[in-house]
């Protein structure tokens, strides 16, 4: 046994002789949230499947749960709760049987069950909903029923593949709530996103991964630190105003992407000072954040997966 | 790249027969009347007008001959749409396995779980039949009590081939194959409408190496009193196809869903 919830070791996978995972190593600490970020195509999902047993190793060593995978595939699966990225709750059920017929899987007994029901739907506030049907239920609904069901076994990992994505804010901020209560209860997550607000408010140990390898490690602050200068100045409109040598000048690091001058800096005054009180130009002044950091580590193109 | 280990049989397959049961009972009543109502009609509608020409087949009344043949091939019929149409549903569109897959059941459960219920739906719908023809005199020795096993086997035949098709399925349309080309056939030439022994005797022997052909040969008799021969074979060639598909299903699903 392990102090480690997963541990991996050089884990790959290649789909047709493609790799698509390159070789991970991958610790993951008891407790916490951590957080698996990256753009799609990544291979986050496919590195998901592959910790839960549910897709063959091309290469390298896992350990969930301190079991060796996917040896111990059903008994790792019986402790730990799925939240796939794309809903398949039952539609031939309503909310209520979509719980107890999935908890039946886990040779759950049945009284056990009805009570855990009903505290899994008051945690994800769909209480009123019981005995609605799958195809009534909005999307932020059937997200929220999607994480009450995958907690029906009480696991110790939840595994969410990205549990907010295309839900709106109120959705989001409740789920949010929700999940920083789960692992306040000594839950362990694990997350997949290409959403920094979310990363950075719930993880606290992140992976950055890209084409399949890890870019970089760390708690969000930390990763902010290494990868980028502390403050960021944004600069747009009539840019060819500006004075060329506040371009050419700068020490700092500068990006120019499409109408927008990002500076990263330490010392954003001197920018700020060469730019204000111009009728033309707008800038923005913030702390460099978690994003700066992924699409420094990713790069700008677009990723149409 | 196809994983052949022999499948396994676990608890897990009846949970996942459990949920499809769960589901049939909620549209109870729909079904039934599919179940009842069709075979009502065709019974009363070819039964009793063919066999006023008919007259007798293999010296039973055309009604009873029909009869029986239509319980035997219900659950043939009835076995492989489940395993074609709802399997499919549940494996593409619904992603029904990929929920299943996340809790502690394998491919082999769901595989031994849905051959379970397609067999348990071919019994529902030919017990129906047998019920029907009774109800309409088709029928009246109590042996035909005796085919409900045999109806539950013709299914199990049955399921795993529909199962296996359904895993390589890109479509709903490439059914459309599978049912002209096989199961038609069977339907049409098996002995349902009439004794097998009118074919030409090159058809005859091919129509032996069909499932249905034996099913046949074991509800007819027994559900119209008939003295039964050769059971054995009839068994174990039901048994075979059952045994075969069942493999052959576990390990092309497995090549769908596990990649
Ligand atoms: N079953 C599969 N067959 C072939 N390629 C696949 C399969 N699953 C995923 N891929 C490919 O692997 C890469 C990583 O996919 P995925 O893990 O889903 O990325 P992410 O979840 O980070 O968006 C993608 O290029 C995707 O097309
Ligand atoms: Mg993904």
């Amino acid at each position: 046994m392990s102090d480690y919830i997963i541990k991996t070791e050089n884990l790959k996978k290649s789909f047709n002789g493609e790799f698509v995972v390159k070789g991970i190593d991958l610790k993951i600490p008891q407790g916490g949230c951590f957080g698996l970020l990256g753009p799609n195509g990544a291979g986050k999902t496919t590195t998901l499947r592959m910790l839960l047993g549910r897709s063959p190793l091309t290469d390298g060593t896992m350990e969930v749960l301190g079991l060796e995978m996917p040896k111990h595939a059903r008994r790792v699966r019986h402790d730990v709760g799925v939240v796939p990225q794309s809903d398949n709750l039952d539609p031939d059920f309503t909310v209520v049987e979509n719980l107890e017929v999935y908890a039946s899987f886990f040779n759950i007994r049945g009284d056990v069950i009805k009570k855990r029901i009903k505290e899994l739907l008051k945690f994800v506030e769909l209480n009123e909903k019981a005995g609605t049907r799958i195809n009534q239920l909005s999307g932020g609904m059937k997200r929220r029923l999607s994480i009450a069901r995958a907690m029906v076994n009480e696991p110790r990992l939840l595994v969410l593949d990205e549990p907010t994505t295309g839900l709106d804010p109120q959705v989001r901020h409740l789920i949010w709530a929700r999940l920083r209560e789960l692992k306040n209860s000594g839950t362990t997550l694990l997350l997949t996103t290409h959403f920094m607000e979310e990363a950075e408010r719930l993880c606290d140990d992140i992976v950055i991964m890209d084409y399949g390898a890890i870019l970089s490690q760390g708690h969000p602050k930390q990763l902010i630190g290494k990868h980028v200068e502390p403050e960021v100045v944004e600069i747009h409109g009539e840019l060819e105003t500006l004075p060329k040598s506040l371009i050419r000048t700068a020490l700092d690091r500068v990006e120019i992407v499409g109408e927008t001058i990002y500076y990263f800096t330490d010392d954003p005054g001197k920018i700020i000072e060469q730019v204000e009180n111009r009728p033309n130009i707008h800038y923005l002044h913030r702390p460099a954040n978690l994003e700066d950091v992924f699409l420094r580590l990713t790069g700008r193109e677009l990723r149409e997966i | 790249m196809i994983d052949w280990r022999l499948p396994r049989m676990r608890y897990g397959m009846i949970l996942v027969w459990r949920r499809n049961l769960l589901v049939w009972r909620k549209l109870l009543i729909p079904s039934l009347l599919l179940n009842f109502g069709e075979p009502f009609l065709y019974l009363l509608g070819l039964g009793f007008g063919l066999g006023r020409f008919v007259g007798e087949l293999d010296g039973l009344p055309y009604l009873t001959f029909l009869a029986t043949g239509l319980i035997a091939s219900s659950s043939m019929n009835t076995a492989t749409f489940e395993g074609l149409f709802s399997v499919y549903t549940r494996m593409v569109p619904q992603q029904t396995y990929e929920g299943m897959l996340a809790t502690p059941l394998e491919v082999d459960d769901i595989v031994a779980g849905e051959m379970l219920w397609c067999a348990t739906k071919g019994l529902f719908s030919s017990s129906a039949i047998l019920l029907v023809a009774f109800l309409l005199g088709a029928i009246s020795h109590w042996q035909a009590a005796l085919c409900i096993p045999i109806f539950f086997l013709t299914g199990l035949c049955f399921a795993g081939p529909a199962i296996a098709v359904a895993s390589f399925s890109r479509s709903y349309d490439f059914f459309n194959y599978y049912v002209t080309l096989v199961l038609t056939p069977m339907f049409i030439f098996c002995g349902v409408f009439y004794p097998v022994t009118t074919l030409p005797e090159f058809a005859q022997s091919l129509v032996q190496l069909l499932p249905l052909s034996h099913a046949i040969a074991l509800v007819r008799p027994l559900a119209s009193g008939q003295e039964l021969s050769q059971v054995l074979i009839h068994l174990s060639v039901l048994l075979s196809f059952a045994l075969i598909g069942f493999y052959c299903a576990v390990a092309l699903v497995r090549r769908r869903l596990i990649q």
